[in-house]
């Protein structure tokens, strides 16, 4: 009785829980947390004079994380990531605005016609910023033919081109979450401060921006822990004189060939987005919120 | 008639505004396209030399590009297909049944959200090293599997949220089995969440430079054929293939959302 009863209960409820999530499992558990955790054993490990890991305890790299060359880089990176976002709120929010409030059916359009740039590739885009910008690029020749130049300003190779591509590449997810944040709000809300008397800024500041700053808050997250590792934009615009995180790790696991100090710099970047999604989820952020 | 024109000194202030953000994000691309016809032929292909069509010509000749092309396209389709697979059927497992470890897999799918692109490259990276796994393709579909797989979930859950258990007993109770009623009645509710994780999926797979930059071997994707020559120069060719790529998806977007741009809508 007893074994009959369980073959049933494996047909209507283990065998189907099984087959639907047996193979996100697998891939979960197989090729993220195990590689996660591979990488924090190698951050422990130090390399023979071949360059191969050998297996055995050391706390060498993050002794030497702890250099002032890194500290710099990891400074560098941190306010190259803290000027992106905020060029980001700032161009974003108001933009998101416009857009989200917009009336007609131009709506969807304009949504549109921020979502189609991201159908070419980042790094090809990010490209297309260079030939725009380099010496014997369109705007040089512009700025010359124009007379307003006579040589061609230099604009690549610069902290600010860095942070140019970076908001490039990144705005949009700060303007997505913005433009749902904000076409969610109640248009009623806004009437009704205002005859109640409040002016403009104060309906802003006082119900606009808190309704909103859910937005603000997963758009941010969003920004930030990229921009740390997006080695290809400061590859590209910033010629090595703007290198963030990424740009480090890169360099370990390619041409420097030391993985378990890659892996030590990774570990450092993974206890950063760590800290700032504990303090996103204690400013009430939703974890489901980022991911669409 | 203050206020009347004030507010229209505000409406035109914010048209500027937002036409200014949008040739922001259009800038390099219109770039790419301009870039397509220039006619120069010497490194580093950014001085303009008058207009030409040669590099789409050439196009047709460099026949490793075109692959890196296909290469990418392959990958997308294939991790698109698998992710939404396991995506879907683990948002439907993963809301019906209840299980021990739920809540690990749930936070482990947090993980390619939020994580820098690059720590999920060199972690996937040391692990095919160790287990010698060669890297190729096979390699670059696990991981674009792997990143999509969370973001498939996400779309369907959040439609699985609004979805009514009652109809699947009522099918059962009318006879269909379990597997009719999978595929008559769950899916079909669930089709505009699985579509839409889909579409990303792909989005993010054709987009994806730095997860691929770290697991690629000998299969080279088509952003990563381009970085090859980024430091010396990337040939206008490469324009050419982005601006017939981009003429493409622009067509099946009218196409698809044709009712975008009707006027009665």
């Amino acid at each position: 009785m007893a074994g009959k009863r369980s073959k049933h209960e494996f047909r209507a409820n283990t065998l189907p829980a099984l087959l639907t999530v047996g193979p996100v499992t697998l891939v979960m558990v197989l090729l993220i947390a195990v590689p996660l955790i591979y990488v924090a054993v190698m951050s422990f490990c130090s390399i023979d004079e071949f360059y191969n890991v050998t297996f055995d305890f050391t706390l060498e790299n993050y002794v030497r994380l702890a250099n002032t060359d890194y500290l710099k880089i990891y400074a560098q990176s941190l306010i190259i990531a803290f000027l992106t976002t905020i060029i980001c709120i700032l161009i974003g929010y108001p933009f998101s605005y416009i857009i989200a409030r917009t009336k007609s059916r131009k709506k969807r359009i304009l949504y549109m016609l921020v979502i189609i740039p991201f159908w070419t590739n980042s790094l090809i885009r990010i490209y297309g910023w260079r030939t725009f910008l380099g010496s014997s690029g369109l705007l040089n020749a512009l700025l010359i033919k124009l007379k307003i130049v006579s040589e061609p300003i230099e604009f690549l190779y610069k902290q600010g081109t860095t942070i140019l591509g970076m908001v490039y590449c990144l705005i949009p997810f700060m303007i997505l979450p913005l433009y749902t944040a904000i076409e969610k709000l109640d248009g009623s809300l806004l009437e009704a401060s205002s005859d109640l008397g409040a002016k403009p800024v104060n309906t802003f500041i006082e119900v606009i921006l808190p309704l909103t700053s859910g937005g603000i808050f997963s758009g941010s997250l969003m920004v930030f822990i990229p921009c740390l590792g997006y080695f290809f934009v400061s590859d590209i615009l910033g010629g090595g004189n703007s290198d963030v995180i990424g740009n480090l790790i890169e360099r370990q696991f390619q041409s420097g060939n030391n993985w378990p100090l890659g892996a030590a710099l990774s570990i450092i970047l993974i206890i950063v987005t760590l800290i700032l999604v504990k303090i996103y989820q204690k400013l009430g952020g939703d974890m489901d919120s980022l991911g669409v | 008639m203050k206020r009347k024109k004030k507010a229209k000194r505000k409406k035109g202030l914010s048209f500027v505004f937002c036409a200014l953000v949008y040739l922001f994000l259009f800038l390099p691309i219109s770039v790419i396209v301009a870039n397509s016809f220039n006619a120069t032929t010497t490194k580093p292909y950014m001085s303009w030399k008058g207009f030409t069509f040669d590099w789409y010509i050439k196009l047709w000749e460099n026949s490793s590009l075109v692959d890196a092309f296909g290469t990418t396209m392959i990958i997308a389709i294939v991790s698109t297909l698998l992710a939404t697979v396991i995506g879907t059927l683990g948002a439907i497992g993963m809301y019906r049944y209840k299980f021990k470890g739920k809540a690990l897999i749930d936070g482990l799918l947090y993980i390619p959200v939020v994580i820098p692109e690059i720590v999920l490259g060199i972690s996937l990276l040391t692990i095919f090293a160790k287990i010698n796994i060669p890297r190729g393709m096979l390699t670059l579909i696990l991981a674009h599997v792997t990143f999509c797989i969370p973001f498939v979930i996400f779309n369907v859950r959040a439609r699985l949220s609004g979805y009514d258990n009652s109809i699947e007993e009522a099918s059962m109770d009318l006879g269909a089995n379990r597997l009719v009623t999978f595929f008559e009645i769950t899916l079909p509710v669930l089709a505009p969440g699985i579509l839409g994780g889909a579409l990303l999926a792909f989005t993010l797979s054709i987009d994806d430079v730095i997860i691929s930059y770290f697991v690629y071997g000998q299969t080279k994707t088509y952003p990563l054929k381009v970085m090859e020559s980024v430091k010396s120069g990337v040939a206008p060719d490469v324009n050419a293939l982005s601006t017939l790529v981009l003429i493409g998806t622009i067509l099946f977007v009218v196409l698809t959302q044709g009712d975008l741009f009707k006027k009665n809508r």
